[in-house]
């Protein structure tokens, strides 16, 4: 590496009101090079791009491009100086033309006027060295995510920028479009751009990048060449706890399969199905068991609990709580039947979170009392007060606004709200979405004790190693239909499931 | 990038380009239609001035729902251009009348003041976040009851310039239209080449279609929203002063609810109100198809005005409702793509650390 640095960023720190975002954070980007900025949640890396693209000021520290020092006010700024950024969500505009997306802002005008042939010839040559075959003057909208997220990048190199920033390109693409995608990147690479590249996927990591930086609680943890970095030590620096700590998260107490599957059943659903959401399907719940819902995102998991929870009502089969016939007309029978459902989504359909912790825990429980049995201020101080201690939410204030919490404490209020209630049966949609590693162990292991005090658990996750690892039973989805319920004995790992997934039967 | 552009995704697209347009080739088969309706039960309809008409008796409104248009397509709304009509109208006539200022300077200011004032607005709905609603709404309080300031009474205009803009008619072909069309025809024109070859007026339209993007795309969002306000400021003005031509007074009752009639005729040639999408072209329809409509009625002779009212507000039901379903067609389309995508590729497993 004896080219000098593109960018370099010196001794970057960043306040905001309560927390010291960016610490004294070095950073430097090479000509050629994918270079992976990583971290968690919180870590900074977000703050540290917009730092860089002039969206947020610095307090203390440099940044030098091509050794002079610069300082942007904004996006247009730094994208004039030659660093381009693709964010994660597609920032295009869906209601103009791909060609005009491309070039709005700069284009080649005559007399003031937009000659816009010149622009569909430019943007169809631009896409053409990207080797992308997209019809320029189609609606934006028109194209899936995935071509949208390419015409971003598109625009982002029209520049030649000298660095390009890549804000989770990939999160909305699937493995064949992080393909192309990678094909592009090296592309760009081996023309000479700097580009910096963010994810959360470290397979991918592996596969494009030449060096690591990995920041940790807004300060940087080091520099690595990617080459000599293992997996298991990156993902150790990532999250800050020893390998050993690390490896004990992963071995999780080992299920004894099957064990509960004759305990008394709390749910049972047969021929259950909701035309276009979930094809007919049998499942039930044993009291004390986990039932493991595997299967790929839209695959139809969030549909059938909804309908386990009256969310969505089913047109066909029927369903039993308890061993009794329950006709589900809405969510408020399911939760007078002792059914609770954590929904994927904590912010839109869950939390609220202008509300207190205190308020949002006690949601559900006043819900089912009716309004006109109000909880005393007492009463709730002191269940409040128990779960906190319990589900170790910090910080512990029951009067702190929802808003003010970590994610991963967001959903332990989430399922503080639910336990409250004493459900006989827990729907848990993706509760580990977006948390960071530690309050994740803790949510899978408050999973497992809640199942060995005897309630019924429904856990969905798109992670197949945590439905594993936590279920007896798993149901497998595919295309919105049940395809397979395994007993999660011996024989079963990820890559039988994976099978059923791909191949929709036991294999 | 060939499994990318599928055979669904070409059949969208192509579906797509066309469905831009059906709104506004709707407005126009509705507009043809009810000129056919009329020229056929009443004799006389079918005339080239019947068609001109239209458009003198209604350039006022078309200036007006020009400046509407941008607003509108920058996803805001502007509710205080009718009151800022009633008090062009008014401080012209009082200017020309009272204080006996030269007619073109009384003009100038009219113009000027309409603009500060829509400059104004977009300040304060930029800088201080407010919606646009409450924001124009004030504006128009205000501006109404500035009229009353001036006077209570209607001020009759005498000053020999507008009473010859009044009067006077550009002939050819044996028809003939006010100059008040002529400076109408050309705001719809300047409009046109702003909308569509500006960078002011591309701006507009990426505003309309997502500001935060337009926004991390380096585009001057805040200079163009604020002068999306002015220009609407401006063309109320310019519709007061061509309103004043039209009545030849000054009166804070004039233009009551023309802001209304304007969005009507925006959202009639079109346009969505929630932004980025729609012609100015549309509406020029949009006003001639309200215009039809109360041609159609007087024609008719024994029907009440108030059913002008009527058929307004249930074209513009069914229009909101088209552009629904155009929209909720779109996004299956799009739905459809994806979730084929997601089930048809099952992808390998990623390792992920998820924060």
């Amino acid at each position: 590496m004896a080219e000098p640095a593109i960018l370099t960023m010196t001794g970057i720190s960043k306040q905001f009101p309560g927390v010291k975002a960016l610490d004294n954070v070095d950073f430097r980007l090479l000509p050629g090079e994918v270079h992976a900025l990583l971290g968690e949640n919180g870590a900074g890396k977000s703050t540290l791009i917009k730092v860089l693209t002039g969206v947020y000021s610095i307090d203390e520290g440099t940044i030098a491009l091509e050794g002079a020092p610069v300082r942007f006010s904004g996006p247009s700024q730094a994208q004039q100086a030659g660093i381009s950024t693709v964010f994660q969500e597609v920032n295009l505009c869906p209601n103009l033309s791909v060609a005009e997306n491309i070039f709005i802002g700069r284009e080649p005008r005559r007399f003031g006027a937009v000659r816009w042939q010149e622009v569909r010839r430019r943007a169809a040559e631009l896409l053409h060295r990207l080797q992308l075959d997209l019809d320029v003057t189609a609606r934006l909208s028109d194209y899936s995510i995935a071509v949208q997220q390419l015409v971003a990048i598109a625009r982002a190199i029209d520049i030649s920028p000298k660095v390009l920033i890549l804000d989770e390109p990939t999160s909305s693409l699937d493995s064949s479009e992080v393909d192309e995608l990678f094909r592009v990147m090296k592309q760009l690479r081996d023309e000479g751009t700097a580009i910096l590249f963010v994810t959360h996927f470290l397979d991918q990591v592996y596969e494009i990048s030449d060096r690591i930086t990995v920041l940790r609680n807004g300060g940087l943890v080091g520099e690595f060449l990617t080459r000599d970095l293992p997996q298991l030590e990156l993902v150790a620096k990532m999250i800050g706890k020893e390998l050993e700590v690390l490896e004990e998260l992963e071995e999780q107490p080992g299920r004894e399969a099957a064990a509960r599957a004759h305990a008394e059943p709390v749910l049972e659903a047969s021929g259950l199905a909701r035309t276009g959401a979930v094809a007919p399907f049998d499942l039930s719940v044993h009291r004390g068991e986990v039932v493991g819902l595997a299967g790929l995102l839209g695959s139809g998991r969030t549909e059938l609990a909804r309908l386990l929870f009256g969310a969505d009502r089913a047109d066909h089969g029927q369903i039993r709580i308890g061993g009794r016939p329950v006709a589900l007309r809405g969510p408020g029978v399911a939760m007078a039947n002792g059914v609770a459902f954590c929904s994927e989504d904590r912010r839109a359909e869950g939390l609220i979170e202008d509300l207190t912790v205190r308020e949002n825990i006690v949601l559900a429980l006043q819900a089912s009392r009716g309004w006109t049995r109000p909880l005393s201020r007492r009463r709730q101080d002191e269940l409040v007060e128990a779960y906190l201690r319990s589900l170790r939410i910090t910080p512990a204030n029951p009067e702190l606004l929802v808003r003010d919490l970590s994610g991963g404490n967001q959903q332990k209020v989430l399922l503080a709200r639910w336990l409250i209630t004493n459900p006989r049966l827990l729907i848990v949609d993706e509760p580990t979405r977006g948390i960071d590693v530690g309050a994740k162990a803790e949510i899978q292991r408050l999973v497992v004790s809640l199942a060995d005090d005897g309630m019924a658990l429904l856990f969905i996750s798109a992670e197949l190693e945590e439905v594993l690892r936590l279920s007896h039973t798993i149901g497998v989805m595919r295309d919105r239909r049940m395809v397979a319920t395994l007993a999660n004995d011996d024989d079963v790992d990820t890559e039988r499931v994976m099978r059923a997934i791909a191949e929709g039967a036991v294999a | 990038m060939t499994a990318l552009t599928t055979l669904g995704d070409q059949v969208t697209r192509g579906a797509g380009r066309l469905r831009r347009y059906v709104p506004v080739l709707a407005t126009l088969a509705l507009f043809l239609l009810m000129f056919g309706i009329g020229s056929y039960r009443y004799e006389g309809f079918l005339h080239g001035q019947v068609f001109l008409n239209l458009l003198i008796d209604n350039g006022f409104l078309l200036v007006v729902a020009i400046g509407m248009t941008f607003v509108l397509l920058s996803g805001g709304i502007d509710l205080s251009v009718g009151a800022v009509v009633a008090l062009s109208t008014m401080i012209g006539a009082s200017l020309v009348e009272q204080q006996n200022w030269p007619p073109l300077l009384a003009i100038l200011v009219v113009l000027t003041l309409g603009t500060v004032f829509g400059l104004g607005m977009g300040c304060i709905i930029h800088y201080f976040e407010i919606q646009p609603f409450i924001v124009t709404l004030a504006g128009m309080f205000l501006a109404r009851g500035l009229c009353y300031t001036i006077s209570i009474d209607s001020i009759s205009i005498t000053d020999p310039v507008f009473t010859r803009m009044a009067q006077a008619r550009v002939r050819f072909a044996g028809l003939f239209v006010s100059p008040s069309v002529l400076i109408a025809l050309v705001v719809l024109a300047v409009a046109f080449v702003v909308l569509h070859y500006s960078r002011l007026g591309r701006t507009v339209y990426a505003i309309g279609g997502n500001e935060q993007s337009a926004l991390l795309m380096g585009l001057p969002v805040a200079k163009t929203k604020i002068t999306v306000y002015a220009i609407s400021g401006f063309c109320s003005a310019l519709g007061g002063v061509l309103l004043t031509f039209y009545m030849l007074s000054g009166y804070g009752q004039h233009a009551l609810g023309m802001e209304l009639d304007a969005i009507a005729a925006v959202v009639i040639g079109g346009a969505l109100l929630t932004g980025g999408s729609g012609y100015v072209l549309g509406t020029l329809l949009g006003v001639l198809v309200l215009g039809v409509i109360q041609t159609i009625i007087s024609f008719e002779g024994t029907l009440s005005s108030w059913w002008t009212r009527i058929v307004i507000g249930i074209l513009l039901f069914v229009f909101i409702v088209l552009q629904r379903v155009i929209g909720v067609r779109e996004r299956s389309a799009l739905s459809r793509l994806s979730t084929r995508s997601v089930t048809e590729k099952p992808a390998p497993p990623r390792q992920e650390v998820r924060t």
